[in-house]
């Protein structure tokens, strides 16, 4: 078993299909719904969750992409500029789900992209806007 | 009796190699068995260091003549309004400055980029005289090609400094990050037992003229730094409990480097100028040794809610506490987070230790010493004639 986090975006053209039926009936995967967004002209963004066997997870994403909704991994829309960082702390004040930690050692920033919910908080409260995340 | 230690036979110490320097961390975790007489005995110097944003820094910079010469009258340099009342061709660039237009670029990036070699727009107007007949110029400079580009800072590393919540229910913005709200988290900025004015509370050996790491080079102390505050009250180890005194400091930026040196914008708040400082503090006696060996919870500070007017204090607390990942605010556990780097601040004054052991920096004594018994006035507004 496998947890893995994926930003869905859905053109206007996906469709209605009940995707999330599908995923969990047909490939056995948990999903919990971290953050939804949806946008006129019947565009919208998820962010997902997937728990399962990580074959089915794989195929499940194939799944999806075939609907011709836009499926990627998280990380890959977490763009962070880190040879720039200063380890000064200020994106730690605003991360609840705690992908942004200090390092109680080294006072250097610690950065676990898997426990990101993309509030965005961090990308304003880095003073030196190191942080992007392609999210819609 | 304990022993007493002159600059002199520190500085022959340091040229010979023979020196003891330790930064205040090692110190402060070896006075949990030495004495301070023993300290004293066997350490000569202490190295401290802050990495945090100081607004109140800028840079002086002259241009040089053009040929026909202008009395620059008012000047941009990026599009950021530079100091216009220095002579035809000096100017002074605060960190803070910016085009109201362009509120993330200021001042402090200004300073950067002319600190990392990339060229800048200088543009300046006057209205012409018969001396400096030119009326308008436009053109790209850099680093190689200004005069001087000397680092001011009027007011930087301040000793010891406020925790900052916010107890409303919407989020705020601010010089010490962004503050949720209800309380949901607490920010704080000094380096604690590192930082250079709370490891010399009294300022013995911390005065004017005291050469100090400025930027990646070496500065100097050159003044109290403004709003320099002797009165806040202070703790059973003789910390002020809240920000106290400052240092004005001075160095010459062609020598720095980017490393210490980082523009920053905060949030609807603005720019500001992150400034590495490390100062080495001479073991002249038993009594410097006790103060160096301050260590985190001893160190207290206020916090203050920053949503309410007047940002009334809600409590004190340690840096240990601080440094735990949670305080305590009227029972309700507060997450907290920096936002000064003490990861940089370790860098700086480790560096600082290699310089001394190498022999290649000096210990000074103060040419002179700070003023004694110093407060703060507010600004009292009174009516003004209108005629
Ligand atoms: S968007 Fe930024 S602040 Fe929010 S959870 Fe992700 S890393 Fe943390
Ligand atoms: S706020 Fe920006 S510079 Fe500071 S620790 Fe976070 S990512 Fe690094």
């Amino acid at each position: 078993m496998i947890k893995k986090r994926y930003i869905l975006n859905f053109p206007p053209d996906s469709g209605d299909k009940p995707f999330s039926y599908h995923l969990v009936k047909d490939y056995d995967i948990r999903i919990n719904i971290l953050k939804a967004e949806v946008y006129p002209g019947k565009r919208g963004s998820l962010l997902l969750e997937l728990q399962g066997k990580k074959e089915n997870i794989e195929n499940g994403v194939e799944y999806l992409r075939k609907q011709n909704i836009v499926c990627e991994s998280l990380d890959k829309r977490i763009h962070f500029n880190e040879e720039k960082c200063i380890d000064c702390g200020n994106c730690t004040a605003v991360c609840f789900a705690g992908a942004l930690t200090m390092n109680h050692e080294t006072w250097k920033l610690e950065f676990d992209k898997s426990q990101c919910v993309v509030c965005e908080l961090c990308i304003p409260a880095c003073p030196l806007h190191l942080f992007e995340i392609d999210f819609r | 009796m304990s022993k007493i230690k002159t600059y002199e036979e520190i500085n022959r110490k340091l040229k010979s190699g023979e020196a003891v320097v330790l930064t205040a961390e090692e110190v402060a975790k070896m006075a949990k068995e030495a004495t301070p007489e023993e300290i004293a005995e066997k350490v000569d110097v202490v190295t401290t260091a802050t990495f945090g944003a100081m607004c109140s820094s800028g840079a002086i910079i002259n241009f040089g003549h053009a040929s026909p010469p202008i009395r620059m009258e008012k000047i941009r340099l990026n599009g950021v309004p530079c100091y216009e009342g220095l002579a035809a061709v000096d100017s002074y660039i605060g960190a803070t400055a910016c085009d109201p237009d362009n509120p993330s670029y200021g001042g402090a990036h200004v300073i950067q980029d002319l600190l990392e070699g990339k060229d800048v727009v200088l543009e300046a107007w006057a209205k012409g005289t018969d001396c400096y007949p030119r009326k308008h110029i436009k053109t790209k400079i850099n680093i190689e090609t200004i005069n001087e580009f000397v680092l001011f800072n009027p007011r930087n590393a301040y000793q010891n400094y406020n925790v900052a919540v916010n107890t409303t229910k919407r989020m705020i913005h601010t010089y010490m990050g962004t503050l949720l709200p209800n309380m949901r988290n607490a920010t704080y900025s000094t380096s604690g037992e590192l930082s250079p004015l709370l490891n010399d509370p009294e300022f013995r050996t911390i005065g004017i003229g005291t050469r100090i790491f400025l930027g990646g080079a070496q500065g100097f102390v050159v003044w109290p730094g403004t709003q320099f505050n002797t009165s806040k009250p202070k703790n059973e180890f003789g910390i002020p409990v809240s920000n106290a005194a400052t240092i004005a400091v001075m160095g010459n930026l062609k020598e720095m480097s980017p490393d210490y040196i980082q523009a920053a914008y905060f949030e609807k708040y603005g720019v500001s100028l992150f400034v590495g400082i490390g100062i080495p503090i001479p073991i002249l006696d038993a009594d410097m040794a006790k103060r160096v060996s301050i260590n985190n919870s001893q160190i207290e500070t206020s916090v203050l809610d920053y949503g309410s007017p007047g940002t009334p204090k809600l409590g004190q607390v340690t840096y240990e506490e601080l440094r735990s990942g949670f305080i305590k605010i009227d029972g309700k556990k507060v997450r907290t987070a920096p936002v000064s780097s003490l990861a940089k601040a370790r860098k700086i004054a480790d560096e600082l230790k290699d310089w001394l052991l190498k022999g290649e920096f000096e210990v000074t004594k103060p040419i002179q010493i700070f003023p004694k018994n110093t407060a703060l006035k507010g600004l009292k507004e009174t009516e003004v004639d209108n005629d």
